[in-house]
Protein backbone atom coordinates (compact mmCIF):
# COMPACT_ATOMS: atom_id res chain seq x y z
CA UNK A 1 0.00 0.00 0.00
CA UNK A 2 1.34 3.40 -0.76
CA UNK A 3 0.94 6.27 1.64
CA UNK A 4 0.72 9.99 0.25
CA UNK A 5 1.38 12.42 2.95
CA UNK A 6 0.81 16.47 1.46
CA UNK A 7 2.82 18.43 3.80
CA UNK A 8 3.40 22.69 4.57
CA UNK A 9 6.52 24.75 5.71
CA UNK A 10 5.31 27.05 7.82
CA UNK A 11 7.16 30.00 10.85
CA UNK A 12 8.07 27.86 13.13
CA UNK A 13 5.56 26.63 15.81
CA UNK A 14 7.55 28.89 18.87
CA UNK A 15 7.45 32.02 16.54
CA UNK A 16 5.79 35.17 17.41
CA UNK A 17 4.55 36.95 14.16
CA UNK A 18 4.08 40.29 13.70
CA UNK A 19 2.10 42.21 11.44
CA UNK A 20 4.01 44.59 8.39
CA UNK A 21 3.59 48.27 9.76
CA UNK A 22 1.83 48.16 6.14
CA UNK A 23 -1.01 45.87 7.64
CA UNK A 24 -0.64 44.16 4.05
CA UNK A 25 0.67 40.65 5.72
CA UNK A 26 2.37 39.37 8.03
CA UNK A 27 6.32 39.85 8.38
CA UNK A 28 7.72 36.99 7.06
CA UNK A 29 11.79 38.14 6.85
CA UNK A 30 14.22 36.11 8.99
CA UNK A 31 11.45 34.45 10.51
CA UNK A 32 12.63 30.37 11.33
CA UNK A 33 10.70 27.60 9.22
CA UNK A 34 9.62 24.40 10.22
CA UNK A 35 7.68 21.58 8.86
CA UNK A 36 3.72 22.30 9.75
CA UNK A 37 3.94 20.25 13.80
CA UNK A 38 0.40 18.32 12.38
CA UNK A 39 2.28 17.31 9.21
CA UNK A 40 4.88 15.66 11.30
CA UNK A 41 2.49 13.49 12.84
CA UNK A 42 0.89 12.45 9.32
CA UNK A 43 4.77 11.88 8.47
CA UNK A 44 5.31 9.78 11.48
CA UNK A 45 2.26 7.65 11.22
CA UNK A 46 2.56 6.87 7.42
CA UNK A 47 6.84 6.18 8.95
CA UNK A 48 4.84 3.61 11.86
CA UNK A 49 2.39 2.14 9.04
CA UNK A 50 5.64 1.30 6.86
CA UNK A 51 7.63 0.04 9.97
CA UNK A 52 4.82 -2.56 10.35
CA UNK A 53 4.68 -3.84 7.30
CA UNK A 54 1.47 -2.33 6.00
CA UNK A 55 2.55 0.51 3.87
CA UNK A 56 5.06 -0.31 1.14
CA UNK A 57 5.85 3.13 0.17
CA UNK A 58 5.58 6.83 1.87
CA UNK A 59 5.50 10.01 -0.85
CA UNK A 60 5.61 13.23 0.82
CA UNK A 61 4.40 16.13 -1.25
CA UNK A 62 4.46 19.82 -0.94
CA UNK A 63 3.12 22.90 -2.87
CA UNK A 64 4.99 26.15 -2.76
CA UNK A 65 8.41 27.82 -3.35
CA UNK A 66 11.49 26.62 -3.70
CA UNK A 67 12.39 26.78 -0.23
CA UNK A 68 9.85 24.07 0.67
CA UNK A 69 12.18 21.63 -0.78
CA UNK A 70 13.69 21.93 2.64
CA UNK A 71 11.00 20.36 4.40
CA UNK A 72 10.68 17.48 2.20
CA UNK A 73 14.23 16.81 2.62
CA UNK A 74 13.45 16.97 6.67
CA UNK A 75 10.48 14.63 5.79
CA UNK A 76 12.32 12.16 3.72
CA UNK A 77 14.65 12.16 7.18
CA UNK A 78 12.05 11.04 8.89
CA UNK A 79 11.60 8.45 6.91
CA UNK A 80 9.78 9.29 3.77
CA UNK A 81 10.77 7.21 0.15
CA UNK A 82 10.77 10.05 -2.17
CA UNK A 83 9.27 13.46 -2.36
CA UNK A 84 7.01 15.55 -4.97
CA UNK A 85 7.29 19.62 -5.18
CA UNK A 86 5.18 21.44 -6.67
CA UNK A 87 6.21 24.48 -7.53
CA UNK A 88 4.67 28.03 -7.39
CA UNK A 89 5.41 31.50 -5.83
CA UNK A 90 1.99 31.98 -5.23
CA UNK A 91 -0.28 31.74 -2.19
CA UNK A 92 -2.21 29.18 -2.98
CA UNK A 93 -5.82 28.54 -1.13
CA UNK A 94 -6.57 25.60 0.09
CA UNK A 95 -8.69 24.21 -2.57
CA UNK A 96 -6.65 25.22 -4.99
CA UNK A 97 -3.79 23.29 -3.09
CA UNK A 98 -6.66 20.65 -3.01
CA UNK A 99 -6.35 20.47 -7.01
CA UNK A 100 -3.04 20.69 -7.38
CA UNK A 101 -3.20 17.36 -5.10
CA UNK A 102 -5.46 15.79 -6.97
CA UNK A 103 -3.51 15.75 -10.22
CA UNK A 104 -0.65 14.37 -7.98
CA UNK A 105 -2.94 11.46 -6.50
CA UNK A 106 -4.08 10.49 -10.05
CA UNK A 107 -0.71 9.67 -10.72
CA UNK A 108 0.47 8.67 -7.81
CA UNK A 109 -2.87 6.09 -6.74
CA UNK A 110 -2.45 6.23 -3.67
CA UNK A 111 -4.79 4.01 -0.56
CA UNK A 112 -4.08 6.34 2.12
CA UNK A 113 -3.33 10.03 1.97
CA UNK A 114 -2.76 11.43 5.17
CA UNK A 115 -2.65 15.06 6.38
CA UNK A 116 -2.45 17.54 9.24
CA UNK A 117 -5.79 18.46 10.41
CA UNK A 118 -4.50 22.30 9.94
CA UNK A 119 -1.55 24.42 9.06
CA UNK A 120 -0.80 26.62 12.16
CA UNK A 121 0.13 29.85 9.61
CA UNK A 122 -3.65 30.08 7.83
CA UNK A 123 -5.09 28.33 10.54
CA UNK A 124 -7.69 27.09 7.82
CA UNK A 125 -8.51 23.23 8.42
CA UNK A 126 -9.80 22.57 5.19
CA UNK A 127 -7.14 20.87 2.17
CA UNK A 128 -7.53 17.26 3.25
CA UNK A 129 -11.42 17.76 3.98
CA UNK A 130 -11.53 19.59 0.14
CA UNK A 131 -8.96 16.25 -1.49
CA UNK A 132 -11.58 13.79 -0.43
CA UNK A 133 -14.68 15.87 -1.80
CA UNK A 134 -12.54 16.43 -4.91
CA UNK A 135 -11.67 12.50 -5.53
CA UNK A 136 -14.79 11.15 -3.49
CA UNK A 137 -12.72 9.69 -1.54
CA UNK A 138 -14.34 8.92 2.04
CA UNK A 139 -12.41 11.06 5.29
CA UNK A 140 -11.72 10.73 8.74
CA UNK A 141 -10.39 13.91 10.14
CA UNK A 142 -8.76 14.69 13.59
CA UNK A 143 -7.54 11.19 14.11
CA UNK A 144 -6.09 10.03 17.48
CA UNK A 145 -5.70 6.64 16.27
CA UNK A 146 -5.48 4.93 12.74
CA UNK A 147 -5.77 1.35 12.54
CA UNK A 148 -5.19 -0.09 8.43
CA UNK A 149 -6.18 -3.71 8.15
CA UNK A 150 -6.25 -4.74 4.53
CA UNK A 151 -8.33 -2.38 2.37
CA UNK A 152 -9.95 -1.08 5.99
CA UNK A 153 -9.26 1.74 7.74
CA UNK A 154 -10.28 2.13 11.57
CA UNK A 155 -9.89 5.96 12.85
CA UNK A 156 -10.65 7.23 16.47
CA UNK A 157 -11.59 10.95 15.64
CA UNK A 158 -11.34 13.92 18.41
CA UNK A 159 -14.52 15.46 18.09
CA UNK A 160 -16.07 17.97 20.56
CA UNK A 161 -17.48 16.48 24.05
CA UNK A 162 -15.06 12.80 23.33
CA UNK A 163 -13.94 10.75 20.54
CA UNK A 164 -15.61 8.73 17.70
CA UNK A 165 -14.74 5.69 15.59
CA UNK A 166 -15.13 5.35 11.84
CA UNK A 167 -14.49 3.26 9.59
CA UNK A 168 -13.47 3.47 6.05
CA UNK A 169 -12.65 1.26 2.71
CA UNK A 170 -9.58 2.26 1.39
CA UNK A 171 -8.79 4.51 -0.55
CA UNK A 172 -9.62 7.17 1.96
CA UNK A 173 -8.13 10.10 3.57
CA UNK A 174 -7.06 10.56 6.94
CA UNK A 175 -6.47 14.01 9.01
CA UNK A 176 -3.83 14.37 11.98
CA UNK A 177 -4.68 15.72 15.26
CA UNK A 178 -2.02 16.38 17.97
CA UNK A 179 -2.26 13.42 19.81
CA UNK A 180 -1.75 10.16 17.20
CA UNK A 181 1.46 10.13 17.89
CA UNK A 182 5.06 11.49 18.92
CA UNK A 183 6.95 12.58 15.70
CA UNK A 184 10.48 11.16 15.84
CA UNK A 185 13.79 13.44 15.08
CA UNK A 186 15.62 13.07 12.33
CA UNK A 187 19.13 11.47 13.15
CA UNK A 188 22.33 12.54 11.31
CA UNK A 189 22.51 9.02 9.03
CA UNK A 190 19.19 10.13 7.90
CA UNK A 191 19.62 13.52 7.36
CA UNK A 192 22.50 12.32 5.48
CA UNK A 193 20.76 9.46 2.92
CA UNK A 194 17.47 11.98 2.52
CA UNK A 195 19.77 14.10 0.47
CA UNK A 196 19.86 11.48 -1.92
CA UNK A 197 16.76 10.09 -2.15
CA UNK A 198 14.50 11.19 -5.28
CA UNK A 199 12.77 14.59 -5.35
CA UNK A 200 10.72 14.98 -8.41
CA UNK A 201 10.00 18.99 -9.03
CA UNK A 202 6.72 19.65 -11.07
CA UNK A 203 5.05 22.97 -11.98
CA UNK A 204 1.43 23.64 -11.96
CA UNK A 205 1.55 23.77 -15.79
CA UNK A 206 3.13 20.21 -15.60
CA UNK A 207 0.08 18.67 -13.73
CA UNK A 208 -2.75 20.66 -16.14
CA UNK A 209 -4.64 22.23 -13.05
CA UNK A 210 -6.33 25.17 -14.05
CA UNK A 211 -6.36 27.61 -10.95
CA UNK A 212 -8.61 30.39 -10.11
CA UNK A 213 -8.46 33.66 -7.78
CA UNK A 214 -11.12 33.03 -4.97
CA UNK A 215 -10.09 36.05 -2.32
CA UNK A 216 -8.40 38.86 -1.72
CA UNK A 217 -6.73 39.68 1.25
CA UNK A 218 -7.81 43.47 1.88
CA UNK A 219 -5.66 43.76 5.13
CA UNK A 220 -3.77 42.05 7.72
CA UNK A 221 -3.84 43.63 11.29
CA UNK A 222 -2.75 43.02 14.84
CA UNK A 223 -5.19 41.71 17.12
CA UNK A 224 -6.38 44.31 19.43
CA UNK A 225 -3.85 44.71 22.49
CA UNK A 226 -5.17 44.03 26.18
CA UNK A 227 -5.29 46.63 28.35
CA UNK A 228 -2.21 46.03 30.94
CA UNK A 229 -3.48 43.98 33.94
CA UNK A 230 -2.40 44.40 37.66
CA UNK A 231 -0.71 41.68 39.85
CA UNK A 232 -2.78 41.37 43.01
CA UNK A 233 -0.75 40.13 46.01
CA UNK A 234 -2.95 37.84 47.78
CA UNK A 235 -6.35 35.64 47.34
CA UNK A 236 -8.29 37.82 49.15
CA UNK A 237 -7.29 40.87 47.06
CA UNK A 238 -8.21 38.99 44.26
CA UNK A 239 -11.56 38.05 44.92
CA UNK A 240 -11.99 41.39 46.19
CA UNK A 241 -11.46 42.49 42.60
CA UNK A 242 -13.18 40.26 40.63
CA UNK A 243 -16.16 41.12 43.03
CA UNK A 244 -16.12 44.58 42.68
CA UNK A 245 -14.40 45.94 39.78
CA UNK A 246 -14.34 43.25 37.65
CA UNK A 247 -17.83 42.69 38.81
CA UNK A 248 -17.83 39.20 37.20
CA UNK A 249 -18.29 36.74 40.69
CA UNK B 1 -29.49 36.80 -0.56
CA UNK B 2 -30.39 33.70 0.93
CA UNK B 3 -28.32 31.84 3.51
CA UNK B 4 -28.21 28.53 4.68
CA UNK B 5 -26.71 27.19 8.35
CA UNK B 6 -25.79 24.09 8.70
CA UNK B 7 -27.34 23.00 12.49
CA UNK B 8 -25.24 22.00 14.97
CA UNK B 9 -26.89 19.01 17.25
CA UNK B 10 -26.55 15.82 18.85
CA UNK B 11 -29.94 14.86 17.37
CA UNK B 12 -31.50 15.38 20.72
CA UNK B 13 -30.69 18.97 21.44
CA UNK B 14 -29.55 21.77 19.29
CA UNK B 15 -26.42 23.46 20.23
CA UNK B 16 -25.99 27.08 21.66
CA UNK B 17 -23.39 27.27 18.33
CA UNK B 18 -26.70 27.63 15.73
CA UNK B 19 -28.05 30.23 17.47
CA UNK B 20 -24.51 32.03 17.16
CA UNK B 21 -24.47 31.08 13.41
CA UNK B 22 -27.92 32.22 13.11
CA UNK B 23 -26.37 35.71 14.92
CA UNK B 24 -23.94 35.60 12.41
CA UNK B 25 -26.19 35.54 9.18
CA UNK B 26 -28.30 37.72 10.25
CA UNK B 27 -25.02 40.15 10.40
CA UNK B 28 -25.30 39.28 6.50
CA UNK B 29 -28.60 40.10 6.03
CA UNK B 30 -30.80 38.34 4.38
CA UNK B 31 -33.44 35.24 4.13
CA UNK B 32 -32.08 32.11 7.02
CA UNK B 33 -32.96 28.67 6.70
CA UNK B 34 -31.22 26.03 9.39
CA UNK B 35 -30.70 22.57 7.82
CA UNK B 36 -30.89 19.97 10.51
CA UNK B 37 -29.89 16.87 9.14
CA UNK B 38 -29.29 13.93 11.25
CA UNK B 39 -32.24 10.82 12.97
CA UNK B 40 -34.93 11.25 15.33
CA UNK B 41 -34.10 15.08 15.31
CA UNK B 42 -37.38 16.40 16.14
CA UNK B 43 -36.37 18.42 18.98
CA UNK B 44 -33.22 20.30 17.93
CA UNK B 45 -35.93 20.87 14.45
CA UNK B 46 -38.54 22.96 17.16
CA UNK B 47 -35.50 24.44 18.65
CA UNK B 48 -33.93 25.62 15.64
CA UNK B 49 -37.86 26.90 14.30
CA UNK B 50 -37.70 29.28 17.35
CA UNK B 51 -34.92 30.85 16.29
CA UNK B 52 -35.29 34.31 15.58
CA UNK B 53 -34.59 35.29 12.09
CA UNK B 54 -34.90 32.00 10.64
CA UNK B 55 -37.55 31.45 8.56
CA UNK B 56 -37.13 27.55 7.15
CA UNK B 57 -36.04 24.81 8.92
CA UNK B 58 -34.90 22.41 6.50
CA UNK B 59 -35.19 18.67 7.71
CA UNK B 60 -33.88 15.66 6.64
CA UNK B 61 -34.56 13.28 9.34
CA UNK B 62 -32.87 9.73 8.14
CA UNK B 63 -30.77 7.11 9.71
CA UNK B 64 -28.37 7.75 6.64
CA UNK B 65 -27.45 10.73 8.69
CA UNK B 66 -27.60 9.86 11.52
CA UNK B 67 -23.94 10.31 12.62
CA UNK B 68 -23.97 13.50 10.53
CA UNK B 69 -21.07 12.24 8.21
CA UNK B 70 -19.32 14.65 6.22
CA UNK B 71 -18.91 12.27 3.55
CA UNK B 72 -23.08 11.96 2.90
CA UNK B 73 -24.52 15.94 4.50
CA UNK B 74 -21.69 17.31 2.47
CA UNK B 75 -23.67 16.12 -0.58
CA UNK B 76 -26.94 16.72 0.88
CA UNK B 77 -25.97 20.08 1.04
CA UNK B 78 -24.38 20.51 -2.44
CA UNK B 79 -27.85 19.14 -3.83
CA UNK B 80 -29.89 21.98 -2.33
CA UNK B 81 -27.14 24.74 -3.30
CA UNK B 82 -28.79 25.93 -5.70
CA UNK B 83 -31.17 28.25 -3.85
CA UNK B 84 -27.98 29.75 -1.55
CA UNK B 85 -25.39 32.25 -1.66
CA UNK B 86 -24.25 31.74 1.80
CA UNK B 87 -23.73 28.29 3.49
CA UNK B 88 -22.62 28.79 6.78
CA UNK B 89 -21.83 26.15 9.75
CA UNK B 90 -20.10 26.83 12.97
CA UNK B 91 -16.83 26.00 13.37
CA UNK B 92 -17.30 22.76 15.49
CA UNK B 93 -15.44 19.50 15.05
CA UNK B 94 -18.79 19.04 12.46
CA UNK B 95 -18.69 22.17 10.64
CA UNK B 96 -14.88 21.68 10.13
CA UNK B 97 -15.45 18.35 9.38
CA UNK B 98 -18.55 19.20 6.61
CA UNK B 99 -18.11 22.83 5.44
CA UNK B 100 -14.98 22.20 3.35
CA UNK B 101 -16.29 19.25 1.45
CA UNK B 102 -19.09 21.11 0.40
CA UNK B 103 -17.04 23.92 -0.54
CA UNK B 104 -14.44 22.03 -2.95
CA UNK B 105 -17.99 20.20 -4.39
CA UNK B 106 -19.25 23.72 -5.23
CA UNK B 107 -15.72 24.75 -6.73
CA UNK B 108 -15.72 27.97 -3.88
CA UNK B 109 -13.25 28.80 -1.56
CA UNK B 110 -14.12 28.36 1.88
CA UNK B 111 -13.35 31.16 4.67
CA UNK B 112 -12.73 29.54 8.03
CA UNK B 113 -13.45 30.67 11.61
CA UNK B 114 -15.14 33.89 10.67
CA UNK B 115 -15.19 36.52 13.79
CA UNK B 116 -16.76 39.66 12.15
CA UNK B 117 -19.09 40.17 8.61
CA UNK B 118 -17.77 43.55 7.56
CA UNK B 119 -19.64 43.51 4.56
CA UNK B 120 -21.80 40.77 1.85
CA UNK B 121 -18.48 39.84 0.98
CA UNK B 122 -15.66 40.71 3.29
CA UNK B 123 -15.15 38.74 6.70
CA UNK B 124 -12.57 38.68 9.42
CA UNK B 125 -10.59 35.67 10.36
CA UNK B 126 -7.72 34.87 12.77
CA UNK B 127 -4.12 33.53 11.79
CA UNK B 128 -1.21 32.44 12.69
CA UNK B 129 -2.67 31.30 16.14
CA UNK B 130 -4.76 34.86 16.86
CA UNK B 131 -1.52 36.61 16.13
CA UNK B 132 -2.71 38.68 13.18
CA UNK B 133 -6.44 39.27 11.70
CA UNK B 134 -7.06 38.84 7.94
CA UNK B 135 -10.15 40.93 6.13
CA UNK B 136 -10.99 38.62 3.35
CA UNK B 137 -12.90 39.58 0.33
CA UNK B 138 -14.35 36.61 -1.51
CA UNK B 139 -14.79 36.30 -4.99
CA UNK B 140 -16.82 33.44 -5.26
CA UNK B 141 -20.62 33.45 -6.17
CA UNK B 142 -21.13 31.31 -3.02
CA UNK B 143 -19.89 32.05 0.20
CA UNK B 144 -18.99 29.22 2.26
CA UNK B 145 -17.50 29.76 6.00
CA UNK B 146 -17.33 28.85 8.94
CA UNK B 147 -17.95 30.68 11.87
CA UNK B 148 -16.26 31.29 15.37
CA UNK B 149 -19.28 30.81 17.56
CA UNK B 150 -17.21 32.76 20.27
CA UNK B 151 -17.47 35.77 18.31
CA UNK B 152 -20.99 35.92 18.18
CA UNK B 153 -23.92 36.33 20.40
CA UNK B 154 -26.90 33.84 20.15
CA UNK B 155 -29.97 34.51 18.46
CA UNK B 156 -33.02 35.00 20.63
CA UNK B 157 -35.48 31.98 20.52
CA UNK B 158 -38.55 34.22 19.75
CA UNK B 159 -39.21 33.14 16.12
CA UNK B 160 -41.41 30.59 14.62
CA UNK B 161 -40.55 28.81 11.71
CA UNK B 162 -41.98 26.26 9.58
CA UNK B 163 -40.86 22.89 8.84
CA UNK B 164 -40.22 21.38 5.28
CA UNK B 165 -38.74 17.93 5.03
CA UNK B 166 -36.05 17.02 2.34
CA UNK B 167 -36.56 13.36 0.72
CA UNK B 168 -32.68 13.51 -0.39
CA UNK B 169 -30.88 9.72 1.02
CA UNK B 170 -27.83 9.94 0.49
CA UNK B 171 -25.52 7.17 1.39
CA UNK B 172 -22.17 6.90 2.51
CA UNK B 173 -19.27 4.53 2.46
CA UNK B 174 -17.82 5.77 5.99
CA UNK B 175 -19.37 3.94 8.60
CA UNK B 176 -19.79 4.88 12.21
CA UNK B 177 -18.73 2.54 14.92
CA UNK B 178 -18.95 4.12 17.95
CA UNK B 179 -18.90 7.40 20.37
CA UNK B 180 -17.40 8.09 23.68
CA UNK B 181 -18.52 11.30 24.83
CA UNK B 182 -17.39 12.65 27.96
CA UNK B 183 -20.17 12.79 31.19
CA UNK B 184 -20.27 16.60 32.30
CA UNK B 185 -22.44 17.93 34.72
CA UNK B 186 -20.50 21.30 34.15
CA UNK B 187 -21.64 23.88 31.22
CA UNK B 188 -20.30 23.44 28.31
CA UNK B 189 -16.69 24.90 27.42
CA UNK B 190 -17.69 26.73 24.61
CA UNK B 191 -21.20 28.01 26.57
CA UNK B 192 -19.90 28.88 29.97
CA UNK B 193 -19.60 32.45 31.45
CA UNK B 194 -16.56 31.12 33.02
CA UNK B 195 -13.53 28.42 33.13
CA UNK B 196 -11.49 27.33 35.30
CA UNK B 197 -8.27 26.19 33.62
CA UNK B 198 -5.32 23.85 34.42
CA UNK B 199 -2.23 23.05 33.20
CA UNK B 200 0.77 20.80 33.51
CA UNK B 201 1.69 22.91 37.18
CA UNK B 202 -1.30 20.94 38.52
CA UNK B 203 0.93 17.59 38.60
CA UNK B 204 -1.58 15.28 38.09
CA UNK B 205 -5.29 14.38 37.03
CA UNK B 206 -6.30 14.30 41.12
CA UNK B 207 -5.55 17.37 41.61
CA UNK B 208 -7.89 18.64 38.80
CA UNK B 209 -10.33 18.26 41.57
CA UNK B 210 -9.15 21.60 43.15
CA UNK B 211 -10.06 22.77 40.18
CA UNK B 212 -13.42 20.85 39.95
CA UNK B 213 -14.41 22.05 43.70
CA UNK B 214 -13.95 25.97 42.49
CA UNK B 215 -15.52 25.50 38.97
CA UNK B 216 -18.83 24.27 41.13
CA UNK B 217 -18.50 26.88 43.61
CA UNK B 218 -19.31 29.52 40.43
CA UNK B 219 -20.85 27.77 38.03
CA UNK B 220 -17.91 27.29 35.70
CA UNK B 221 -16.72 24.83 33.17
CA UNK B 222 -13.37 23.53 33.62
CA UNK B 223 -10.87 23.56 30.36
CA UNK B 224 -7.30 22.54 30.33
CA UNK B 225 -3.84 23.45 28.39
CA UNK B 226 -2.67 20.76 26.00
CA UNK B 227 0.00 19.86 28.38
CA UNK B 228 -2.28 19.24 31.11
CA UNK B 229 -4.33 17.09 28.35
CA UNK B 230 -1.00 15.10 27.00
CA UNK B 231 0.10 14.13 30.32
CA UNK B 232 -3.24 12.66 30.61
CA UNK B 233 -4.66 14.29 33.44
CA UNK B 234 -7.83 15.18 32.11
CA UNK B 235 -9.34 14.36 28.65
CA UNK B 236 -8.56 15.75 25.86
CA UNK B 237 -11.89 17.57 24.59
CA UNK B 238 -11.25 19.69 27.51
CA UNK B 239 -8.07 21.22 25.45
CA UNK B 240 -8.61 25.44 24.96
CA UNK B 241 -6.10 26.82 22.47
CA UNK B 242 -5.50 26.88 18.89
CA UNK B 243 -6.13 23.18 18.07
CA UNK B 244 -8.62 22.66 20.79
CA UNK B 245 -11.68 24.80 21.65
CA UNK B 246 -11.64 28.59 21.30
CA UNK B 247 -13.63 30.20 24.12
CA UNK B 248 -14.30 34.08 25.44
CA UNK B 249 -15.99 33.52 28.72
CA UNK B 250 -16.76 36.82 30.53
CA UNK B 251 -14.36 35.20 33.09
CA UNK B 252 -11.18 32.93 32.69
CA UNK B 253 -8.95 31.65 35.54
CA UNK B 254 -5.89 29.75 34.29
CA UNK B 255 -4.32 28.31 37.33
CA UNK B 256 -0.62 26.72 36.72
CA UNK B 257 -0.48 27.36 32.72
CA UNK B 258 2.29 29.16 31.04
CA UNK B 259 0.91 30.73 28.68
CA UNK B 260 2.22 29.69 25.45
CA UNK B 261 1.35 31.15 22.22
CA UNK B 262 -1.21 28.07 21.35
CA UNK B 263 -2.83 28.28 24.42
CA UNK B 264 -3.41 31.94 23.97
CA UNK B 265 -4.87 31.70 20.65
CA UNK B 266 -7.68 30.09 22.29
CA UNK B 267 -8.43 32.20 25.16
CA UNK B 268 -7.35 35.81 24.68
CA UNK B 269 -10.77 37.29 23.87
CA UNK B 270 -11.62 36.23 27.35
CA UNK B 271 -13.60 39.56 29.03
CA UNK B 272 -11.35 38.98 32.64
CA UNK B 273 -8.88 36.56 32.78
CA UNK B 274 -6.81 35.90 35.87
CA UNK B 275 -3.93 34.14 36.11
CA UNK B 276 -2.22 31.76 39.14
CA UNK B 277 1.38 30.74 38.68
CA UNK B 278 4.29 30.36 40.93
CA UNK B 279 6.72 31.61 37.56
CA UNK B 280 6.10 35.52 37.92
CA UNK B 281 7.96 35.45 34.46
CA UNK B 282 5.38 33.07 32.58
CA UNK B 283 3.72 34.71 29.28
CA UNK B 284 0.18 34.20 30.70
CA UNK B 285 0.61 37.71 33.13
CA UNK B 286 1.26 39.27 29.73
CA UNK B 287 -2.23 39.04 29.07
CA UNK B 288 -4.23 38.42 32.40
CA UNK B 289 -6.01 41.52 34.08
CA UNK B 290 -5.63 39.83 37.45
CA UNK B 291 -2.13 38.10 37.96
CA UNK B 292 -1.42 36.52 41.30
CA UNK B 293 2.09 34.88 41.84
CA UNK B 294 1.81 32.19 44.46
CA UNK B 295 1.91 28.20 44.77
CA UNK B 296 -1.76 27.00 43.33
CA UNK B 297 -2.15 24.53 45.86
CA UNK B 298 -2.31 27.10 48.52
CA UNK B 299 -3.78 29.73 46.60
CA UNK B 300 -6.93 27.49 44.59
CA UNK B 301 -8.38 26.59 48.19
CA UNK B 302 -8.07 29.76 49.77
CA UNK B 303 -10.12 31.42 46.23
CA UNK B 304 -12.48 28.32 47.03
CA UNK B 305 -13.18 29.30 50.41
CA UNK B 306 -14.09 32.92 49.67
CA UNK B 307 -15.85 32.55 46.15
Amino acid sequence: MKVLVPVKRVVDSNVKVRVKADNTSVDMTNLKMALNPFCEIAIEEAVRLKEAGIATEVVVVSVGSKAVQEQLRTAMALGADRAIHIETDEELVPLSIAKLLKAVQEKEQAQLIIFGKQSIDGDNNQTGQMLAALTDMPQATFASEVNVEGDIVTVIREVDGGLQTLKMPLPAIVTVDLRLNEPRYASLPNIMKAKRKPLEIMTVADLGVSLKTHQTVLSVTPPVERKAGIMVSSVEELVDKLKNEAKVI
Amino acid sequence: MTILVLAEHDNISLKTDTAKVVSAAAAIGGDIHVLVAGVDCSAAVSAAQSLAGVSKVLVADAALYGAQLAENVSKLVVEIAADYEYILAAASSVGKDTLPRVAALLDVAQISEVIEVVSSDTFVRPIYAGNALATVQSLDAKKVMTVRSSAFDAAASTGSAEAINLSQAIDARTEFVSQSLTESVRPELGNAGIIVSGGRGMGNGENFALLEQLADKLGAAVGASRAAVDAGFVPNDLQVGQTGKIVAPDLYIAVGISGAIQHLAGMKDSKVIVAINKDPEAPIFQVADYGLVADLFEAVPALNNLV
